[in-house]
């Protein structure tokens, strides 16, 4: 049995002129569950497509286990659940029929076909709902019947995209526990925009940007890789007004401190900054050139980068398109 | 196999359940019933000949009816990326689709046979009523009927509308159906094409209880050629 669950390598996929993937590779191997983040726009979609086996490549190739996508598709595809981004579902169709239909098509055995439906109405939450046309269901239980109509087969590796975009929080917390259990067993892909979701259920996460891979780590390296920062927030103390320029080139001028940029104050007669620094820690050096300069120190924060703080700073750029 | 039995159930139950398929069939034997009912009282004959020559011609506007939303509606709603995602070739999507259409022109043919029954009971007592002629008709339909599927599903891969796909549908039965309308004008040689090429010029063959290989291969080669164009569509849609 290959350990690699997910082979991409150099895939390069166009629309027409748009370049969506750029030569991407990467692996994973079996029952990671992976967060897969990137800004709109970053191919997450169409990378999940290809593996799917919906959309061909323009070059490159998927892998899943052993199996090339693009040379034996519908083996592969046995292999794999798959959640599209907006969770198409035959709308007139009874959840119990929608799901039997499913089952039928990917050949799950007679014996054992309405045991699978039943387990995967349970894992989803849908006893409630399996005699109800699709189109009456709400967004969450949607959700839960394309999750469902995922895990039926009980495949090797789940592919999903956006699985909890547009659900309540109370949903998105059961949605999320529901994924965390079936990774357990499986290898899971998920794309989000919900940089949390990536912390509390995934094992690693891969950042595209533009269709070209730019992080591959665990959620603990991409936090604390970033250097740490300090948050300080200044007054004058003879109530003169303040002068951003001089504060800044101030504060850049303490010893350890490697960047200074403008974050929250608290309000008039105060100034934010955020300092960036490497191995040496410069709050001694900060205290005394405050007092130097005769100003009041409001507050000093230490904070760790989060994961928005290495999003944004690796997909730098797109955060404006995304806007 | 078993996946496109799955794909023609599913496609088959959707469409008894949409007001649609009864409103398609409705009319359709509403007019084949007035056509059939006016040659026995108007011309006082109990004949299926006026039936039969005037089904063709109805399945021109019912085929694509029944096949507009068979494609463009999995595109529209998005749930084509869901039946391309199953572990199924395309061919057998399209087959799928093929089969329910068949079957649904079969339910609506099968309201037809209380016709051929009067028929046989007005027969007259002492000559038998042939049966040949009256099943060669009904395996005619269905040939025919198949044909004009594979060209219905073409136009309803072409584009996410229902509308675009009945359209398209519709000139390519329609051209099929009279393609040897203006035969007798041109020369003979190209006539002879154009009537080969003609449906309706196959199932008068076939109506006439004549079964020849070369008409059953029409049909069969033109109802491949619309499934493979079909095919072709669908697996364009994942460029
Ligand atoms: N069918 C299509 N035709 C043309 N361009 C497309 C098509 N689908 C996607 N694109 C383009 O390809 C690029 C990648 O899109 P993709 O949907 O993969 O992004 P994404 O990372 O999933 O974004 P989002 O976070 O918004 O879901 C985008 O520039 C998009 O406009
Ligand atoms: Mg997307």
């Amino acid at each position: 049995m290959p350990n690699s669950m997910i082979r991409i390598e150099r895939l390069t996929k166009r629309y027409g002129p748009t370049e969506a993937l750029r030569s991407l590779s990467f692996e994973v191997p079996r029952g990671q569950v992976i967060g897969f983040l990137g800004p709109n726009g970053a191919g997450k979609s169409t990378t999940m497509k290809i593996l799917a086996g919906y959309l061909q490549p323009t070059s490159g190739k998927a892998l899943v286990g052993d199996v090339d996508v693009a040379a034996e598709p519908v083996r592969a595809r046995k292999l794999i659940g798959y959640l599209p981004e907006n969770n198409p579902l035959y709308e007139e169709m009874m959840v119990v029929d929608f799901l039997r239909f499913i089952a039928e098509v990917r050949q799950v055995e007679k014996s054992v076909r309405a045991a699978r439906i039943r387990n995967a109405v349970e894992r989803c939450g849908l006893g409630g709902v399996i005699g109800k046309d699709i189109s009456q269901l709400s967004k969450g239980y949607r959700q839960r019947v394309g999750l469902a109509q995922a895990i039926l087969h009980e495949p090797d590796l789940l592919i999903l995209d956006e699985p909890t975009s547009g659900l309540d929080p109370n949903q998105i917390v059961e949605i999320r526990a529901l994924i965390k259990d079936l990774g357990k067993e499986k290898t899971v892909i998920l794309s989000t925009h919900v940089l949390s979701e990536v912390q509390s259920t995934c094992s690693r996460v891969l950042i595209i940007n533009d269709g070209q891979l730019v992080a591959d780590d665990s959620p603990e390296q991409l936090t604390s890789a970033g250097e740490g920062a300090l948050l300080v927030v200044l007054a004058s103390r003879s109530g003169a007004p303040l002068e951003l320029n001089h504060l800044h080139s101030v504060l850049s001028a303490v010893p350890g401190v490697t960047a200074v940029e403008p974050a929250e104050g608290e309000g008039h007669g105060t100034a934010g900054f955020r300092l960036r620094f490497g191995v040496e820690d410069p709050r001694r050096a900060l205290f005394e050139a405050v007092v130097k300069h005769d100003l009041l120190l409001l507050e000093v924060r230490r904070t760790q980068a989060s994961l928005e703080d290495t999003f944004r700073k690796l997909t730098a750029g797109e955060v404006r398109k995304a806007a | 196999m078993e996946s496109t039995f799955a794909i023609a159930r599913r496609e088959f139950r959707t469409f008894f359940g949409s007001p649609i398929a009864y409103i398609v069939l409705g009319g359709f034997l509403l007019l084949a019933g007035w056509l059939y009912f006016s040659t026995l009282f108007l011309a006082g004959q109990a004949s299926l000949r006026g039936f039969f020559a005037a089904v063709p011609v109805l399945f021109v506007v019912l085929v694509p009816a029944i096949t507009m939303r068979a494609l463009a509606e999995e595109r529209k709603s998005g749930t084509l990326e869901l039946l391309l995602t199953l572990p199924m070739e395309d061919w057998q999507i399209v087959a799928g689709k093929f089969l329910a259409a068949l079957g649904m022109v079969a339910a609506g043919l099968v309201w037809t046979f209380p016709y051929a029954l009067t028929v046989a009971a007005l027969t007259g007592p002492g000559t038998a009523f042939d049966w040949g002629p009256v099943l060669a008709g009904y395996l005619g339909l269905l040939l025919l009927a198949a044909s004009f599927i594979g060209l219905g599903l073409w136009g309803s891969a072409l584009s996410r509308n229902q509308i675009v796909g009945f359209i398209v549908g519709l000139v390519l039965c329609f051209a099929f159906a009279f393609v040897d309308a203006f035969a007798a004008l041109l020369p003979e040689s190209l006539g002879q094409v154009l009537q080969y090429l003609s449906v309706n010029y196959h199932f008068d063959n076939i109506a006439r209880g004549v079964l020849d290989t070369r008409d059953l291969l029409f049909y069969v080669s033109l109802t491949a050629v619309g499934l493979l164009l079909t095919t072709k569509t669908l697996s364009s849609a994942r460029q």
